[in-house]
């Protein structure tokens, strides 16, 4: 299978954060050596360098549908990253201390894509619920009210008379996916995302009221 | 006319002499190398992930960034983070792209590249059958890369935060990873 094996290696030896860094030793096959080797964790990927000074990662590990055990191996502190599937390889490795193995542990279990997705989801479906539930908008009043054919100005506080009881809630703005294209999420600070925001909530609301003052 | 020995001990001359021996040459390198080539990756569980269900599967066009590609057919499935292209009737693919880092642009009225920030000009071209499949293309990939998602779960926890006070990663645990941390991102 083809792959952009040099977009991985840039992807990891770029010049951002890493989600997990340090020496472990890998065992090289069911009855090879360990190797000690500078691993590096960036999203679902776990990348392995000769050491952390090389420029160029010997191999990669893609951790997409892994699960991360511990095991008893004769090398201490060591654990498996097990993949399913029948001639599937299991990756035996072993960290320095007790701490580095937990924290190794803890990182590669949560590195994969699905499980960020779905903390994404759950997030976004949070914003999305605290939002409409939130506190509403302070309506504001116009300074000149154009009466209406029956008589009723646009702002008062009184339903017209034969109305349905009631004010009818604003309808809700269409759920924005932020990760739509021209989206919120290109580095905007937070009082641009406001503004940006509050024009289709006002724009929203001025034609509710429009609606809302029909016959 | 020099006789070369391929892989295999097969011999081959006059056929080989002719045509471009740079690219003979050099996918002669490659095999020499190893399929892989000089990264080792683990093979077996990227065509497991070929067969996971896919956020977007269709037959496109598409060109690969040599120069003189011609347009092939090809099955095109987007998985996680990973564009996979398989010829229309196999079963494996013929590759895969990893979508970290990289840049979707369109070209012509219905159709895409992909390049990747390190070259730029290297371009893998697709083809759809309309604007509206190109349109849904370019979306789903610009959001397919972990780094997007990683972004998107930041602003989210921040914007929550904001409106309730509460962290919203603390029911998940995982509220002191350094990855989701707003100190962490890079423009």
């Amino acid at each position: 299978m083809k792959l952009n094996e040099r977009s991985l290696a840039f992807y990891a030896t770029c010049d951002a954060p890493v989600d997990n860094a340090g020496f472990l030793y890998k065992k090289g096959g069911r009855h090879a050596a360990y190797h000690r080797r500078w691993f590096v964790l960036r999203g679902n990927m776990l990348f392995y360098f000769e050491d952390a000074a090389s420029r160029e990662p010997v191999g990669v590990i893609i951790l997409e549908g892994c699960t991360v055990e511990l095991v008893e191996a004769a090398e201490e502190f060591a654990f498996a990253v097990r993949f399913a599937g029948a001639r599937a390889r299991t990756y035996v490795l072993a960290a320095e201390s007790q701490a580095a193995m937990e924290g190794w542990v803890k990182a590669l279990s949560r590195a994969s894509f699905d499980y960020l997705r779905l903390v994404v989801r759950e997030l976004e479906q949070q914003l999305a619920a605290v939002r409409a539930g939130g506190c509403p908008l302070p309506p504001r009043r116009p300074r000149a009210l154009p009466p209406k054919e029956n008589g009723c100005a646009v702002w008062s506080a009184e339903p017209p008379a034969g109305a349905r009881p009631g004010p009818a809630p604003p309808p809700l703005p269409p759920r924005r996916r932020a990760s739509a294209p021209n989206g919120p999420l290109h580095a905007a600070s937070f009082a641009r995302l406001h503004e940006w925001y509050g024009q289709e909530v006002r724009a929203l609301r001025s034609q509710w009221l429009r609606s809302r003052a029909q016959p | 006319m020099a006789a070369v020995v391929l892989p295999g001990g097969r011999r081959c001359g006059t056929f080989l002499a002719r045509g471009r021996p740079a690219v003979r040459r050099a996918r002669l390198a490659l095999r020499v190398l190893g399929p892989g080539g000089a990264m080792r990756y683990n093979e077996k569980e990227l065509q497991a992930l070929s067969r996971q269900p896919a956020e977007l599967a269709a037959e496109l066009g598409m060109r690969g960034p040599k120069k003189g590609s011609v347009l092939k057919r090809r099955l095109v499935k987007l998985v996680v983070n990973f564009l996979f292209y398989f010829r229309t009737d196999e079963a494996e693919p013929v590759g895969a792209l990893l979508l970290e880092h990289c840049r979707v642009t369109q070209e012509e009225p219905s159709g895409f590249s992909i390049s990747f920030i390190e070259d730029p000009e290297r371009k893998y071209h697709f083809e759809c059958r309309s604007e509206e499949q190109c349109q849904e293309w370019m979306g789903a990939l610009r959001r397919a890369s972990y780094e997007f998602m990683r972004r998107s779960l930041i602003f989210y926890r921040n914007e929550i935060q904001k409106m309730t006070g509460k962290d919203p990663l603390e029911q998940f645990g995982i509220s002191e990873e350094a990855r989701f941390q707003l100190g962490g991102l890079k423009a």
